[in-house]
């Protein structure tokens, strides 16, 4: 099982340079959704690791506010909050409150930063921390985000965002040690 | 022998001896001269903290500038070269690989010291919750924080452990080292070896580290800055700037007096003879606090230059006044009842509680005496046998005599001043004090609050509220605090708290310890409840082999002991919350405020929790100001008695209630004008304030004195000459130490310095038209 998905993302990665993507087309969807100024949408997560027998879910929602605040309100299967506000990240769980800068957890970082400058159309701040590889077109695309940062590439492979128009809707995070996970996200009105 | 020879030798012998003392003494400068001499047990407890508890030896160290790697690569190279110095027990910087020994001593005693495990953890139900709880936890966003424990401790003990000592919001991370919440600046962290009242240890601490990161080359970019702070810094800064400012203020008094005695006289004999009693005063005064105290704090030679502003002022008197033996006699004896109400002030701060103060009635009533006598037998047997040629000082005396003269019609703005001050007074009468002991630090403002940012920054508790609890042994202490522990928590829960430290989460007692550890099955019963719990889990039992293992070998293990703890930061964190004092042990239980606007505790609800408990709340801050409030109280009556032991001597010399009147009044009328003055400035008045009122009234009634026994048959002007040179001396003297950077010298300083200028304004306002005629005329 791990290992077909080791060829399938191998083989992804040895396809990516021949993808014709241009500059253009990533920053004419950048600019798109930079122009959106809040969002908020379900979100249900498979979560694959390889210690546990089958896929763990999660859900919850979503809620997005430009240019750089972001809240993930996990309901199931336990309440939790994640909130990163100017790069400090706020984890709520239980009694549990916690806050630290996001660079302090590289998983939390890359599923943070990757979708927060996605969703602020912020295309320096994710050349920053990824090199960015772009399919598709502007109505369906997909972003392949590869960690830049040696501690982040440490722990994460690769980080795929795929989205309809202006709307995200689905973003995976592949670990290094063969875990994923795969957030699928309902906009909502 | 000849009596001046006698007297000359006897003068030298106790001089040596003097200067012997002097010389042998003891000379402190922590802050213990503000700290009280009987207090009670929580006073007791904040000294010690204060004097040598683990917060008088933490150096708080920022890196600031440059960017955020250089900060980060400083702070390594840093604690690298810190760690192995002598002066240091630890020095940490949050870098992971510090870290490590903490985690693994955590790992191993995980059973005994997590509260999570009690008689349920270990059934099936209570297996099967704790996985699955950890199951979430694994996919949630922190799910890094369990993956590399999952099979060990899939019941999350570890994770619960680090979250429960994190609590306290440690500090942030940033390139891998401790840092602000913004990441604008790297915090290390240090315990110096030596105690807090070890001051040249600690400034030997702390000259290593500016000595290493000087050294540090090329990991410090020239635009990286250091920055120190912590108890021992601010004592080190303390002693440097009490010892400078000893030194400055002697030297520039001594400067301006000896440029207004050469005015005066013009020539260098009588200078230099002038000095003469202050010098010998000032060593007098120095042996004398060194015999009867053991040590002599550095403040107090800095209240020595007040000596010098009224013991210069004899031979003045002496130089400049008639030579005839009838007129010296009379002068003799308006000096003496001046040194004796002088006395009678200073006498009243010797019972003090404040170590401080009654070392500066000691030295002064010593200096002031030994001054007088000097100037009254010593002075005249070194005299050159045809007398001092003294400029003549007469035309100086006219001259004062017209203008003093002259300030008399205004006397009528006297009767309306003191209601003017009196209203002053009235109308703020409620901030007229400052009831804080902070006003007395010599720390900078700025000093302490580079110390709140960086205290902020590693997350170090404020320390401001403590639970006490105590016992015959370590072990009894630490289950007084798990009973306590277990009242706090109930609070903590109901949002009353926004929590507390033990050290109780680091070193259990024993017997909450074993109590834990029996709640572990055997090996085989173990396995089999784990093969239930795990049956609708995606985790299953099979993968939990290391876990079965781990936690048969934690069942038969020894409890955790204090020795245990060595080398890693729990250590430290023990031995700040448990400490033997004499033959009992103290455990502390800081507490914090709830999160909320008004972020404060309610000690009432505190203490009706501990009810029936042998513990103790302190609220230090509250505990230190109600000290000083009762030192204020104290010192408040202590003036008054010294202020009416001032007139019963003057009324037994003067034998006249008018005369007394004469002398009195301008002086209080002087001291209240100080005080409306400084209060409506804006000044909060402190304990040195007070004193400060005590001594205008004891230098002041010299001058006074002089106005109301002013007679036609003496050499008027002359008099005055010395009454004005006297003056300037003591304005001169006191007002150096107006400028002070040590508030308790500042304001000491002003209040003297000005009150001693309108005593003796308002004595030529006050007197009779007839004196200030006597003063204008000659012989």
């Amino acid at each position: 099982m791990s290992e077909l998905l080791r060829r399938a993302a191998w083989a992804a990665l040895l396809l990516l340079p021949a993808t014709a993507w241009s500059a253009d087309e990533l920053e004419a969807l950048m600019s798109r959704l930079a122009a959106q100024r809040t969002g908020h949408a379900l979100f249900t997560e498979q979560h694959y690791v390889a210690l546990l027998e089958r896929p763990v879910q999660t859900s919850g929602e979503l809620f997005y506010e430009a240019p750089d605040r972001l809240e993930k309100r996990t309901l199931q299967p336990r309440p939790e909050t994640l909130r990163v506000a100017a790069g400090i990240v706020h984890v709520e769980s239980g009694r549990i409150k916690r806050s630290m800068p996001v660079q302090r957890y590289p998983e939390l970082a890359a599923f943070i930063e990757s979708m927060r400058a996605t969703l602020a159309g912020d295309l320096p701040a994710l050349q920053k921390y990824f090199s960015i590889g772009f399919e598709g077109d502007q109505q369906r695309w997909q972003l392949q985000l590869t960690p830049l940062d040696k501690r982040l590439a440490a722990a994460i492979r690769q980080v795929h965002i795929s989205g309809v128009g202006i709307e995200l809707r689905r973003v995976e995070v592949q670990q290094t040690d063969g875990d994923r996970s795969v957030t699928d996200i309902q906009p909502l009105p | 022998m000849k009596r001046n020879t006698v007297i000359l030798l006897l003068w030298l012998v106790l001089l040596l001896v003097t200067i012997g003392i002097v010389a042998r003494a003891r000379y402190i400068t922590d802050l213990s001269a503000f700290l009280p001499r009987a207090p009670t047990v929580a006073q007791q407890l904040l000294v010690s903290q204060l004097r040598d508890g683990l917060a008088s030896r933490l150096v708080l160290i920022g890196i600031e500038g440059g960017d955020a790697v250089a900060r980060a690569n400083a702070s390594r190279a840093l604690a690298e070269r810190l760690q192995p110095l002598d002066d240091f027990i630890w020095v940490r910087n949050g870098a992971a690989e510090a870290q490590q020994a903490d985690l693994e001593l955590l790992l191993k005693h995980r059973y005994a010291l997590s509260p999570l495990v009690d008689e349920r953890r270990f059934t099936v139900a209570g297996l099967r919750e704790a996985i699955q709880s950890s199951i979430d936890l694994l996919v949630s966003p922190a799910g890094a924080l369990i993956e590399p424990f999952m099979t060990r401790d899939p019941t999350g003990e570890l994770v619960g452990l680090l979250g429960q000592l994190d609590a306290g919001d440690g500090p942030a991370s940033t390139e891998g080292v401790w840092s602000s919440a913004d990441g604008s600046r790297t915090v290390l962290l240090a315990e110096t070896r030596a105690t807090g009242s070890d001051l040249d240890g600690q400034q030997r601490a702390l000259q290593a580290i500016g000595q290493q990161w000087r050294q540090l080359g090329p990991a410090q970019p020239a635009t990286l800055r250091l920055k120190l702070s912590g108890a021992g810094t601010f004592a080190v800064e303390a002693r440097r700037v009490i010892q400078s400012e000893a030194l400055r203020l002697s030297l520039l008094s001594s400067v301006l007096i000896l440029l207004l005695l050469w005015l005066a006289y013009r020539s260098p004999v009588p200078v230099l003879l002038g000095m003469l009693p202050v010098a010998c005063g000032a060593l007098a005064g120095i042996a004398a606090v060194a015999l009867g105290f053991g040590a002599v704090h550095g403040m107090t030679l800095g209240f020595g230059v007040t000596l010098i502003g009224e013991s210069v002022d004899y031979s003045i008197y002496q130089f400049v006044q008639s030579p005839l033996v009838q007129a010296r006699r009379r002068l003799w004896r308006t000096i003496v009842l001046g040194v004796a109400t002088s006395v009678c002030g200073f006498a009243s701060l010797l019972p003090s509680g404040f170590p401080g103060l009654a070392q500066l009635g000691v030295y002064s009533i010593t200096g002031l005496i030994v001054a007088a006598a000097v100037t009254r037998w010593v002075l005249p047997a070194m005299l050159p046998r045809d007398g001092l040629r003294l400029r003549r000082l007469s035309p100086l005396g006219v001259h004062a005599a017209h203008w003093l003269g002259l300030t008399r019609h205004g006397r009528m703005a006297l009767i309306v001043l003191a209601p003017v001050c009196v209203l002053v007074l009235w109308t703020h009468r409620g901030q007229i004090w400052n009831r804080e002991l902070a006003a007395l630090s010599p720390t900078p403002v700025a000093a302490q609050a580079l110390d709140t940012q960086l205290r902020g920054d590693l997350g170090a508790a404020d320390l401001r509220h403590l639970v006490v609890v105590q016992g015959p042994d370590a072990d009894s202490a630490l289950r007084a605090s798990e009973r306590v522990a277990s009242r706090l928590m109930a609070l903590v829960e109901a949002g009353q708290l926004g929590g507390f430290n033990s050290a109780t989460q680091y070193l259990p007692s024993a017997g909450v310890q074993r109590a834990r550890l029996q709640g572990i099955p055997p090996q085989d019963e173990l396995r089999r409840r784990l093969q239930q719990a795990t049956q609708t889990l995606p985790l299953k039992a099979a993968r939990l082999e290391p876990f079965v293992a781990e936690a048969a070998a934690a069942r038969e293990a020894a409890p955790l002991t204090r020795a245990e703890l060595d080398g890693t930061s729990l250590a430290p964190a023990v031995d700040a919350l448990l400490m033997r004092n004499g033959s009992v042990w103290q455990a502390l239980l800081p507490l914090r405020a709830p999160a909320g606007n008004d972020q404060t505790i309610d000690a009432g609800r505190v203490r009706a929790a501990l009810a029936g408990e042998s513990a103790l709340l302190i609220d230090i801050k509250q505990q230190s100001d109600a000290l000083y409030g009762d030192y204020l109280r104290q010192a408040g009556w202590l003036s008054l008695a010294g202020l009416l032991l001032m007139i019963a001597v003057l009324g037994a010399a003067l034998r006249s209630l008018r005369r007394v009147a004469r002398v009195v009044a301008p002086l209080l009328l002087a001291v209240l004008a100080v005080a409306a003055g400084l209060v409506a400035a804006g000044v909060a008045l402190t304990i040195l304030h007070l004193v400060g009122m005590l001594l205008i009234v004891a230098v002041g009634s010299n001058y006074t004195l002089f106005f109301e026994r002013q007679q036609a048959h003496e050499d008027g002007p002359l008099t005055l000459a010395s009454l004005v040179v006297a003056n300037a001396a003591t304005v001169i003297g006191f007002g150096v130490l107006a400028t002070s950077s040590v508030p308790v010298l500042q304001a000491l300083g002003v209040t003297v310095s000005c009150g001693a200028l309108l005593a003796m304004l308002f004595s030529a306002m006050l007197s009779p038209p007839a004196t200030l005629a006597a003063f204008a005329e000659a012989e």
